[in-house]
């Protein structure tokens, strides 16, 4: 049976897996003591947790516990780690290599480390989405102390050549971060195979507890330190001060367990989904897939449907949650600038719709919305101006726009 | 953002959908907004020997709010005179449809789209176009 509306924006947040919860409702009740504590039993259930927790984590990143740093969230690892790597390593240098495509949480901690001086080369993408290796290469110079590129794309689900670049970094001697916030659980991530220094990530897009993840910082080869950017009592090796989370640790730790046992069946059964979804509504004339679909998460479908605009259009699938690459939502009119970066005109990226599906998505659901998009679709066509001129053949460029 | 009942109404019915012949001397047709912005509306009328509005239809490419905004528009224009279409302003679509501030750009392209519609049908008829206040978006 069908509830609704039905839940397609997995890449904004997932649910709760309810296995997560159980583990965590103890730590939530009786088992409340803070794993700072030293002297009583209250404190080493809360630090054994907190200790079994890392080793989930460890387990299906591969590394080993020790290189954890919980946060609360990937927002805050981004931070931790930009802001970090460029006080602690000030003395060799002051300049990062970033990328246009990356989340906010990336480009504003860039955009601060700019404003107090440092320096940052934003890569663009191509047209699927992807960085060139050889313009990172390029990019390098005598001052590069941190390149941060993103693992797999929040909107198109994109996935960036990690070790290769990871090789450029370690080839050069430069540190190499990766947000890997959407990836992480999704998808197999090794932090010794990728070559990867720096990596966040977060529990609450693994179907862990909101407010909760993780700040990857390597050990050995090369031993990686970041300044602190909280002043506290020196938790998690002096690097992220504040007691810790327990509730949200333990319910990471058990959402990380879940996604080592379950991705390769996951996996299987969520982009066939995705793969049917995407097909079907490839049928509706003039839709287009954003990004790469070779080098992209299993779950994430990213599609414009060219003479209607995104935002009308999730009013007419109401019956699903999706979001839009539009920004009539925001006080901007800029659509999307993902979207845009790959090469979309603005009127594409307003027409956008991004679907992320989950575990808990059903065949049942897929085919809801396929049907529902598709009468959308249809019924907004049947109103839209642009359309209608399409359809009689005028091209939309030679119309002199009255630009507001 | 939470949408007014209004609002929902015209989207889900929305009024007066379609085209009339823009050939006609007796139509006029407002073409306003631009696809890069992410809303195009276009408005026509129908206007009869009394300079009564006989008719009039909409096709918007744009949120919710952009529909309902011209949806509302032509209900409003059908039975009024030339000179009574013309004093609509965009703050009474704005009231109509409880549209809020980051919507608001919405009625003012409604408003633009009536004038320019007005502007067509008097060039049509010999009659020199009226100077619009500078859309204000």
């Amino acid at each position: 049976m069908l509830t609704f509306p039905i839940y397609l924006d997995n890449n904004a947040t997932t649910p709760l897996d309810p296995r997560v919860l159980d583990a965590m409702m103890p730590y939530l009740t009786n088992k409340f003591g803070n794993a700072a504590s030293r002297n009583h039993a209250f404190g080493w259930h809360a630090e054994e947790a907190v200790d079994y927790a890392r080793e989930q984590i460890a387990s299906l990143i591969n590394c080993s516990s020790k290189e954890i740093i919980f946060t609360s969230g990937a927002t805050e690892s981004d931070n931790l780690a930009i802001k970090g790597v460029f006080e602690m390593y000030a003395s060799k240098g002051d300049h990062i290599i970033t990328a246009t495509t990356e989340h906010k949480a990336v480009l504003d901690a860039c955009k601060h480390i700019e404003k107090i001086g440092g320096k940052v080369t934003y890569l663009p993408v191509n047209d699927k989405g992807l960085i060139d290796l050889k313009q990172l290469e390029e990019a390098i110079t005598d001052k590069t102390i941190l390149i941060s590129i993103m693992y797999a794309n929040n909107e198109v689900g994109v996935i960036q050549p990690i070790k290769e670049i990871s090789a450029i970094a370690k080839k050069r001697g430069i540190l190499f971060f990766t947000d890997a916030t959407q990836a992480v659980g999704k998808i197999p991530v090794d932090v010794e195979a990728d070559g990867i220094d720096l990596m966040a990530f977060s529990g609450h897009k693994m179907y862990g507890p909101k407010g909760v993840g993780a700040l990857y910082v390597r050990r050995k080869n090369p031993r990686v330190k970041v300044t602190a950017q909280m002043d506290g009592g020196g938790h998690e090796r002096g690097m992220r001060s504040g007691t810790l989370n327990v509730p949200g640790i333990v319910g990471l730790g058990k959402a990380a367990e879940l996604a080592k046992q379950e991705m390769e069946a996951d996996t299987a059964r969520i982009s066939a989904m995705r793969d049917r979804l995407e097909k079907e509504l490839l049928t509706i004339e003039e839709s287009y897939v954003n990004g790469s679909v070779e080098h992209r998460l299993p779950h994430v479908s990213n599609i414009s449907f060219k003479y209607v605009e995104g935002e009308g259009l999730m009013m007419g699938v109401k019956d699903i949650a999706v979001s839009s690459g539009s920004a009539c939502t925001s006080a901007s009119l800029e659509p999307s600038y993902v979207l845009k970066a790959l090469g979309l005109s603005d009127d594409l990226a307003h027409s956008s719709l991004r679907f992320g599906l989950s575990r808990f998505t059903t065949d049942e659901e897929v085919d809801f919305a396929i049907d529902h998009v598709k009468e959308a679709v249809a019924k907004l066509r049947s109103m839209s101006p642009l359309w209608e001129m399409f359809k009689e053949g005028i091209d939309l460029n030679s119309i002199e726009w009255a630009e507001h | 953002m939470a949408y007014s009942d209004k609002v929902i109404d015209h989207y889900n019915n929305p009024r007066n959908v379609g085209t009339l012949d823009k050939a006609k001397n007796n139509v006029g047709t407002g073409l306003v907004g631009a696809p890069e912005c992410g809303d195009v509306m276009r408005l026509q009328i129908e206007v009869d020997d009394n300079q009564v509005i006989t008719d009039a239809k909409f096709k918007t490419f744009g949120c919710g709010s952009a529909i309902a905004s011209s949806s509302l528009a032509t209900e409003w224009l059908k039975g009024k005179t030339v000179d009574e279409a013309l004093a609509i302003d965009n703050m009474d679509i704005v009231e109509e449809l409880a549209l809020p501030p980051v919507k608001i750009h919405c009625s003012v392209l409604a408003e633009d789209a009536i004038k320019s519609a007005i502007n067509d049908y008097r060039v049509k008829n010999g009659l020199p176009a009226l100077e619009l206040p500078k859309s204000h978006h």
